[in-house]
Order: structure tokens, then sequence, then C-alpha cells
């Protein structure tokens, strides 16, 4: 790594802390991004994605910690930050009762475009955006997908140095999703450098770097590779004819973090030096399961388990296969 | 402070104000209702009221006082009376809601300038009470001038109670309600009730809808923000004071004695200090059902204390005192003066500068408490 070289960084936060209450939502946070790539901050809901991100645009003041964003300290520099970063909320957060067009135009004025620029900037977006047909259409009536290529184009319409999107296609159909990507691509090419929070994994694997939030903490951070290659021999897959009963048995494996089952198969994924492939295939056969148990790659998934996994709480909840957090898209 | 942005805002509330069918409805239909039910309600209770007349006097002079009261409109006789106790027991009855009793020695009172006339009215509706109070005017208008004036000075003091549940009400009421009463105090009522709720709302629905997190993400100031909310509403409120004078004017000939444009300036001023109290509420509501919460909190009192539907005489202190930070209780005193009265605007500086006090603190604290931040 050589992030020592201060151009290259978008954001550096250290120590980024927000409490609300007695709940401490986002939790000594470090974070480096840098310019010009698709960073990912990966979680279940509640883990801190969005309160991180309000602070990292200044709309959140953080309860310590120190933030600096294309040069500038935030929240101190916050209103300068603005006109130089768009953001796009988790909510559709354009106005349902505006057509396409009324939209674009609104967001335009109130980022400093000057009028004919403006007009310009959003004949193009239409255009690129692909909403030539739809210009008067209100954006309440648009579908999911539409509504997101929306608020990306309003998001992007003062063409911002860093995009910050929240959780932005939770809520869209695979296609479009992929749709969504080809365009956030396009912009990173262009130089713009885009924080994006989700809880999928395909999502999350697009990504240049990632982090991996969980409860406020920050526990894993590197590129997908990376981070998947730190789980080399950690994770089994387990054929079975009576997968649940494999299970079971598996749970009771020392070691075992977490079983997960994907059609016939088990996937698991063990603490380091634990439960490999001989190990579990011994434990089963005295179980008296007839099983099939090979290595496998680690995936997104498996990083994701082993990140918020924590020994401990494995086997103390009875069936021991702990909410995953994530979705699989 | 940009006016491209706030021009952009302004230009965005009106294009979503063209969308919003049921504020649309709101805009020009709580004017045009409000105005015709106060209106007309009360102009059919001034009409007709079952009266008998005891005139034990019976010379021309009385004769001439029966024919202008009735010329009103305001009584119907329904019954024949000799005699003031007469007059009590059709009362009593509710054979008749108004009795008029002329004394025998009717003529000499009246030179004297001593209480000539009674005029004996079924005090449990105060609406005939009032209507009571108008006919007691007609002796004033047309009897002869010193025993008018005289008429009137004997018969200041307050209510009178006689027995039987009969009243006796004063000659001269400068707080007798009336269409020509209402039509101004509805402008400030209108004005109140949808200039508040109106901005309550707006900023509220767009925190609720997630616009609000969009917008402080942009270079938008807050003072744009504010104002591009409040500025296409103080246009709304326009609107509606010309629909209400309007209407005013034509269905119940409400005067405008004082000029049209000090009535629109006092207009601006009330919408200006309700919409800024608007805001203020908008930032405290987190949903729009609380910020109508809000809104009622402040209405409820404009309407019973501001002097609107209650004489403000009749409270006591304390209440006074409340009513004085009312801005509807200040507007009422201008637009009445000026509508009514024939006042100049400045006359009336001491409303004009509670208003703008008013409506400037408002706005600081508006503006004070918006923060563009989430937290």
């Amino acid at each position: 790594m050589t992030s020592d070289d201060t151009g290259d960084i978008a954001i550096r936060a250290r120590g980024l802390t927000r409490r609300f209450g007695t709940l401490v939502a986002v939790d000594h946070v470090d974070l480096t991004v840098r310019k010009a790539k698709v960073h990912g901050f990966l979680g279940p809901n509640g883990s801190g994605k969005s309160t991180s991100i309000r602070m990292l645009c200044g709309l959140l003041t953080p309860t310590s910690g120190d933030i600096e964003v294309l040069g500038l300290r935030i929240p101190e520099q916050a209103d300068a930050l603005r006109r130089r970063v768009g953001y796009m909320t988790q909510k559709f957060s354009l106005f349902d009762d505006l057509s396409v067009r009324e939209n674009l135009e609104f967001l335009a004025a109130i980022q400093d475009l000057p009028r004919t620029a403006a007009r310009g900037r959003v004949d193009g977006l239409i255009d690129e955006y692909r909403f030539g047909d739809r210009q008067a259409q209100l954006a309440g009536t648009l579908s999911g997908g539409q509504k997101q290529r929306l608020a990306l184009a309003g998001a992007v319409i003062h063409r911002p140095e860093l995009l910050f999107l929240d959780e932005p296609t939770s809520a869209v159909d695979p296609e479009s999703r992929r749709d969504f990507w080809d365009k956030l691509f396009e912009l990173v090419d262009a130089g713009t450098t885009i924080l994006v929070s989700t809880h999928l994994m395909d999502e999350a694997e697009r990504c240049h770097r990632l982090a991996i939030l969980d409860h406020g903490r920050l526990v894993a951070d590197g590129t997908p590779g990376e981070l998947a290659a730190r789980l080399e021999g950690r994770t089994v897959v387990v054929h079975s004819a009576q997968p649940r009963r494999a299970h079971q048995s598996l749970l009771k494996v020392p070691g075992v973090l977490s079983v997960a089952q994907v059609g016939n198969a088990l996937r698991v994924l063990s603490e380091p030096g634990a439960g490999n492939v001989d190990c579990l295939r011994d434990e089963l056969r005295r179980a008296g399961v007839d099983a099939d148990v090979e290595a496998a790659a680690p995936n997104l998934e498996d990083v994701f388990v082993a990140a918020t996994q924590h020994d401990g709480d494995t086997h103390g909840d009875g069936h021991g296969d702990r909410d995953r957090g994530v979705e699989r898209a | 402070m940009k006016s491209r942005r706030l021009m952009a805002i302004v230009v965005k509330e009106l294009r979503q104000l063209r969308r919003d069918r049921i504020t649309l409805a709101m805009i020009i239909g709580i004017p045009v209702l409000q105005l015709v039910l106060f209106g007309y309600a009360i102009n059919l209770n001034l009409r007709g009221l079952s009266t008998a007349i005891a005139d034990q006097s019976a010379t021309a002079g009385s004769r001439a006082l029966v024919m202008d009261m009735l010329a009103t409109g305001v009584i119907r006789p329904v019954a024949n009376a000799d005699t003031p106790q007469e007059l009590t027991e059709l009362l009593r009855r509710g054979k008749i809601s108004i009795g008029i009793a002329i004394p025998p020695d009717f003529e000499r009172q009246r030179i004297d300038g001593r209480e000539a006339v009674q005029v004996m009215v079924d005090g449990s509706d105060t609406v005939v009470q009032g209507a009571a109070v108008q006919l007691a005017q007609v002796p004033l208008d047309t009897a002869s001038g010193a025993a008018a004036t005289a008429l009137s000075q004997g018969r200041l003091g307050p209510d009178e109670a006689v027995p039987g549940q009969i009243r006796v009400v004063a000659f001269y009421n400068p707080e007798r309600r009336s269409a020509i009463n209402i039509v101004p105090g509805l402008i400030g009522v209108i004005l109140t009730m949808t200039m508040v709720l109106f901005t309550g709302v707006a900023i509220v629905r767009e925190r609720e809808r997630g616009n609000m997190e969009l917008l402080i993400a942009t270079p938008v100031t807050r003072s744009e923000l504010m104002l591009g909310k409040v500025l296409p509403y103080a246009a709304i409120g326009l609107l509606q004071t010309t629909v209400v004078l309007a209407l005013g004017v034509w269905l119940f000939q409400v005067p405008v004695r004082g000029g049209v444009l000090d009535v629109y300036v006092a207009s601006v001023l009330l919408i200006l200090a309700n919409l800024t109290l608007g805001l203020l509420i908008s930032t405290r509501a987190q949903s729009q059902f609380q910020a109508m919460q809000m809104t009622f909190f402040v209405f409820l009192p404009s309407i019973l204390l501001s002097g609107f539907m209650f004489p403000f005489a009749g409270m006591p202190v304390a209440v006074r005192w409340l009513a004085e930070v009312l801005p509807l209780t200040h507007f009422l005193r201008i637009i009445r003066g000026v509508m009514l009265r024939g006042a100049g605007l400045f006359e009336l500086w001491p409303d004009l500068l509670a208003l703008v006090a008013f409506t400037a603190v408002m706005m600081t604290l508006a503006i004070a408490r918006f923060r563009k931040r989430l937290d």
C-alpha cells in the first residue's frame, strides 16, 4: 500500500465515532478511500453504514474522530464540500410530484449551474440516462430501477468528484442493478470516486475495495480478492443425502464458525487451523452421517461471515446458524 | 442568498402545488366556505325575529319609532301586547324573541334624555341578543339629535338583567356582531388557519419523504430554503385575501372605508407572521400530523381569544395578555379599523409594530432552529 501519497486519497477518516444516546452507531472506524475507485461499505442493516456516510459528507457531526474529504476538514468545511460531492440517499429523495425533467432542472439550479449550462446538462443527462421518452413523467410513477437511475443522474448533475451512494440498488431487479453499475464504472473511468454502501454480495464483489462494518466497527478492509485469500483453507463444502443431520453434527465440531445450506450442499466456514477437510470428514463419519467433504474456494460471503461472526456466539443460539445478515443476490 | 436558487425553490413549490389538488381546493374552498357559512348564518338570524310591541304611549313619535324598527326587517310582529308584563309573559312562553316596551311617558322621558324604550330579548340566544342590539340603534339614528345622544349616553352601561330571563341590552355596542364585522375578521382567521398549516406541513412533508436529506446535501442555504417556501404561500395568502374581500363586498356589502392598499399591507403583515410561525412549527414537528396538531394549538386560541368570536373587552386580564401574543388579535384591530372605521394604517402603528416584531422573532427562531445537519 502506498497510502502516504495524499494526492491520491479522496477520503481519510480516523477514529470516526458516533453515538446516539447510549447506542454507539459507529465505533472508531478508520477508512481510506482512493480516488477514482469504487469503495464498498458492506454490512448488515444497522451496522453503521448510513451513519458513516452521513458523517463523511458532513450531514451528521461525529461524536469524535477526524475526517478529511477531498482535502477538506469535515464537518468544519462541509459547505465547501457540498459543491464537490454528490449524495444519493438510501430512500428515493427526489420529488415524486415533479417530472423527470423538472427534478433535474431543480437540482441543476440549486447546484449553481449557470442557466444555459444547466439546460445543456439536463438535456445531456436525460439522453444519457435514457429518459428521452419519459421526461414529462412524474418521478413518483417511475419503476424502482428508473427511480434509481434518475437519482443517480440527479446526484451527478454538477459533476461531483466524489459520489456517496447509500444502498443504491437494494430494491432493484438484477438487470437494473447491472445497468446501474455500468453507469458507476463509466463515472469511475471519468475520474469520479465512489463510496457505496450495500448489503448485497454481488454489489460488494464489484467494488475495487471493501470495508466491512459490523455493529459500528470496521471488521475487515481490503480488496475482495485479498479478503477472500485470507480465508484460504477455512472453507469446505459438504454434500450429503441428509443435509439437516449433517448440519446439526457440523455445528458441534469445535472451530466451526458457520454452516449454511446452499441447495443440497452445506458450506462450512471454520476458524483458522480448525475444521479442515479431513477433520470434518472424520467428525461426520463418527456421527454416522454419510457425506462427501471437499475444500472450496472462499467467496465474499465467507469473508463477510468470518468478519462478523465472533468466537463464542456461534454455538450458543441453539441452531448455531446465525443470521448471516447479508443477502445473496 | 442566490436569487437563482431561491427562484428554483419557489418554482418547485408552485409546480408541486399545482399538482396537489387538495391543497389547491383548500386555498379557494376554505375562504368561500367560511365566508358563506359565517356571513349567511348571521344574516339569516338577523331577519324576521318574532316580536311583540307594547306601545303604551301611542303618540305620533312612538308610532314613528315602531315604523322605523319594522322597516329594518329585523323584527316581525307576531303577537299583540298592551303592557310590559304581557311581553314578559310572551317571552317566557317562547312566543316571541323580542319584546319592545314603549312606556306611557315616552315623550317626556325622551325629552328629559332618560331611558325611553325597553327592548326585551330572550337572552338564551346570544345571536338574537346581538340582533336586538342592532335594533336598539334605530332610535339613535332617527330620533331627534339631542334626545338620541342622551339616550345612548344613558344606556351605555353593561347588560342589565331583568327578572324572568329577560335582558335589556345596551343600546350602543361597538363589539356587536354582524356580517360586516365578521368579514374583515374572517380574512384574518382564514389566513391564520391556512398559512400556518401550509408552511408547517410543507417542510415536515419534505423531511418525511426524504427530500430534506437531499436538499441539505446541496449548496442551498437555510434562508433560501425558508424564503423559497414562504414566498409562494405569501402569494396564496394575498389571493385568499382578495377572494374574501371581493365576496364580502359583493355578497354582504361590507364597506372598505379605509384604503384598499392598507388592507393588503395589513394582510401581508399577518401572512408573514403566520408563515414564519408555520416555519417554526415545522422545525419542531416530526410528522405532518404533529405539525397539524401544533397548528391547532395556535388556531384555537386565535379564534377564541383574538376578539373574532368574543369581545376582547370581556376577557380577564391574564387572557388578554395571552391574546396580545397572537398575531390575529393585532390584525383584527388593524383590519376593523381600516375597513369599518376608515382609519389610516399608520394611526394603528402599535398593532403594525406588534405584527412586524412577531414575524422577526419567529423567523429568527426558525432559522436558528433549522440545521443543515441531520443531528
